[in-house]
């Protein structure tokens, strides 16, 4: 995974509650076995007036103006802004995967689905959570944002505010560790919990 | 120290702990097509194998047809769903995990069969790269929905970090209405705490309603608290448990029984335990529901009307309903039980279980879907509760009302196989999401309990059962 260090980007609004997965990458994408190629996907019935299907041309389908990925303003953004409850509903991994894929980096909103949420942080995107005031403040700006996850803070309009973030998630995403390759350095542990355990609950 | 069942099931498969992240050992995963290829790749990029290969089971669901399907993975029509079918099939076999095939009779929905087969039982911990995999918390399991990386994770490593959530117990108290059901309870609880109103948490389910409930019915209530936004939702273990769990292929046996029911019935909340968060409702505030919008949470009594976003003071919940009003096509004020509806769907992990069609066959005994129902599905849960209901003559039931009796599999629920919506037709549907475009695009689900969507299929319109 890439190291996650500082964004500078402008930022692109995305002005709605309860955005759920089946919203960011609906349910035919699912189908591919692969881990890349979702971006072109991404709120593909938001973006594109026609019903996407695996497989076609996305250059060639009739975008939806008034999408707001699709303004010209915020073309190549890598900072998306949303609103309370962003990513709720399917665990799809493939929602962070689209989301990455089409350049998104660090998502901010007042609240996140807790599975979504945490697929972030696989997949090198830090969600942030802000409250609704800044959020509002950050929905009015114009000019680029930027995001330093080192000071754990968000600057726009020559203002700064901070936001939290779980220790260890943060080392993970500054590094760009590998989740498994760490777990593994305590396979011992693991083995002997693994043996008292499955002598404790046999059935298992 | 007294405990909440939550935080006796997490400290049990406590490994280790780092600050406020704990890695957990994971007594089960349940594997998919839908959300298993990348991880089975990243296992072969990285030369792993899977920890344990007995914690696993695996079983298609998702793109499977309903319809016939003797001829195996061939009766696939889209190759890209076939492709996803055979790469599980595929997987498994190169790792070495048991998998039930399309065509093997226990072929069901993950998270129907899981407790059919006794895979998934009290006290364990149980994952799945899906989200109603909550479902299982009804025995009294953790259980909670993964990403691809996650299951990535724990087949590698058998583990996974996670960090804790709060404790909430939602007490739902009296003896429920007539015809009112767990599916019911479920959208109405939503409808009053919101779709992230168990955000951070995990919820018990307690109180005489829920000890009222049969198993199935608290699977109903549990396979929904995602769409309350907690990752988990657990029943306290009782007798009902245990003589669920009882006789199954994967139960333990003899001496491993007795164990197991020995620790089993530790499976409850100690009596002073704390909660972070307590929220009681009570039965006589609980009707049949349907929703009218487009998230679980925008739900109304089926003999209620839709909400109008003039009277909604917050701007955010006002603008929310009016885009939701605006996709699915219908006025505020309007009596939900006037609209018509196109289809009818009857199926998925929350509703496809041999007491839902039941009650459904109840309902639609004798009588036959209205004319302006294009398709009435009754989709079973699993290849074994087709038998059952088949035993029970409910397909014949079904079949004179008009409805049609398919094969099991997740179906019309998310529409990732051939059952879908057309674009601007209305479904009642007994599944757990009513997103835009979730039964297909353009299309407009309302989710209502298997009784509701039966009787919304003989009036043509949204009903109450008729007395």
């Amino acid at each position: 995974m890439e190291k996650f260090t500082t964004i500078t980007s402008i930022a692109a609004p995305l002005d709605r509650a309860n955005v759920d997965t089946d919203a960011i990458i609906p349910k035919q994408f699912l189908k591919s076995i692969k881990r890349s190629g979702f971006g072109p996907n991404l709120f593909d019935e938001w973006r594109y007036l026609d019903h996407g299907e695996v497989g076609m041309d996305n250059s060639k389908r009739p975008i939806n103006p008034s999408f707001v990925l699709n303004k010209p303003e915020y073309r190549g953004a890598k900072i998306l802004l949303a609103r309370t409850n962003f990513g709720c509903g399917s665990s799809r991994e493939h929602a962070p995967w689209a989301l990455e894929d089409y350049g998104f980096k660090v998502i901010i909103a007042p609240s996140f689905a807790d599975i979504f949420y945490n697929n972030c942080f696989k997949n090198g995107i830090l969600p942030i959570i802000q409250s609704d005031h800044v959020m509002d403040q950050l929905f009015k700006t114009n000019s680029e944002i930027s995001v330093d996850l080192n000071t754990q803070t968000v600057t726009f309009n020559e203002k700064t505010v901070k936001f939290e973030i779980d220790a260890e998630r943060k080392r993970r995403l500054l590094e760009g560790l590998d989740d498994i390759g760490l777990t593994l350095q305590y396979k011992d542990e693991i083995k002997s919990f693994e043996k008292q355990y499955l002598k404790k609950y046999s059935w298992i | 120290m007294s405990k909440t069942l939550y935080d006796k099931l997490m400290s049990a498969h406590i490994v280790r702990e780092h600050d406020s992240t704990v890695l957990i050992y994971i007594d089960r995963q349940l594997i998919h097509e839908v959300t298993s290829p990348q991880a089975f790749d990243g296992l072969t990029m990285a030369n792993r194998k899977p920890w344990r290969i007995n914690a696993n089971i695996a079983v298609p669901d998702h793109n499977v047809p309903t319809t016939e399907r003797s001829s195996g993975i061939s009766s696939i029509i889209d190759p890209v769903s076939k492709l996803q079918v055979e790469t599980l099939d595929k997987n498994c076999k190169e790792f070495g995990i048991n998998e039930i095939t399309m065509n093997d009779v226990r072929q069901g929905i993950v998270h129907v069969i899981g407790p059919e087969q006794g895979v998934t039982l009290p006290g364990m911990s149980i994952v799945c790269g899906d989200s109603h995999t909550s479902t299982h918390g009804a025995l009294g399991a953790l259980a909670f929905g993964i990403g691809t990386s996650e299951v990535e994770h724990v087949l590698a490593t058998g583990c996974l970090w996670q960090s804790k959530s709060k404790n909430l117990k939602i007490e739902v108290n009296g003896k429920l209405k007539r015809n009112v059901s767990a599916k019911d309870v479920a959208l109405y609880i939503i409808g009053q705490i919101g779709t992230a109103g168990g955000t951070g948490f995990a919820i018990e389910f307690a109180g005489e309603c829920i000890r009222d409930m049969s198993i199935e019915g608290r699977m109903t209530l549990c396979n929904m608290a995602i769409e309350a936004g907690a990752r988990v939702g657990m029943v306290a273990v009782d007798n009902k448990t245990i003589d669920y769990v009882k006789g199954r292929p994967f139960s333990p046996k003899d001496r491993d029984w007795d164990n197991a029911v020995e620790y089993w019935q530790t499976l409850h909340s100690d009596c002073d335990a704390k909660f972070d968060k307590t929220i009681v409702f009570n039965t006589e505030n609980i009707s049949p529901q349907v929703t009218w919008g487009t998230s679980p949470e925008m739900v109304i009594d089926i003999n209620g009307t839709i909400p109008d976003p003039k009277n909604i003071t917050d701007p955010v919940k006002a603008e929310s309903t009016k885009n939701a009003l605006n996709y699915i096509n219908l006025k505020a004020n309007t009596a939900i039980n006037s609209v018509e509806i196109d289809k009818v769907f009857i199926g998925s992990c929350t509703n496809s279980r041999i007491e839902d069609l039941r009650a459904a066959a109840e309902v639609a005994k004798g009588k036959h879907i209205a004319k302006n129902i294009k398709l009435a599905l009754v989709v079973p849960g699993s290849g074994l509760i087709k038998q059952k209901a088949e035993d029970e003559g409910l397909d014949k039931i079904f079949t004179e009302a008009g409805f049609e009796w398919r094969e099991s599999g997740c179906s019309m629920c998310l529409a990732m196989n051939a059952d879908k919506l057309e674009p601007g037709e209305r479904c009642a549907s007994t599944s757990n999401r009513n997103f835009e475009g979730r039964q297909g695009q353009g299309s407009f689900t309302h989710l209502v309990s298997p009784a509701i969507a039966a009787a919304s299929a003989i009036a043509g319109h949204f009903s109450d059962i008729e007395e």
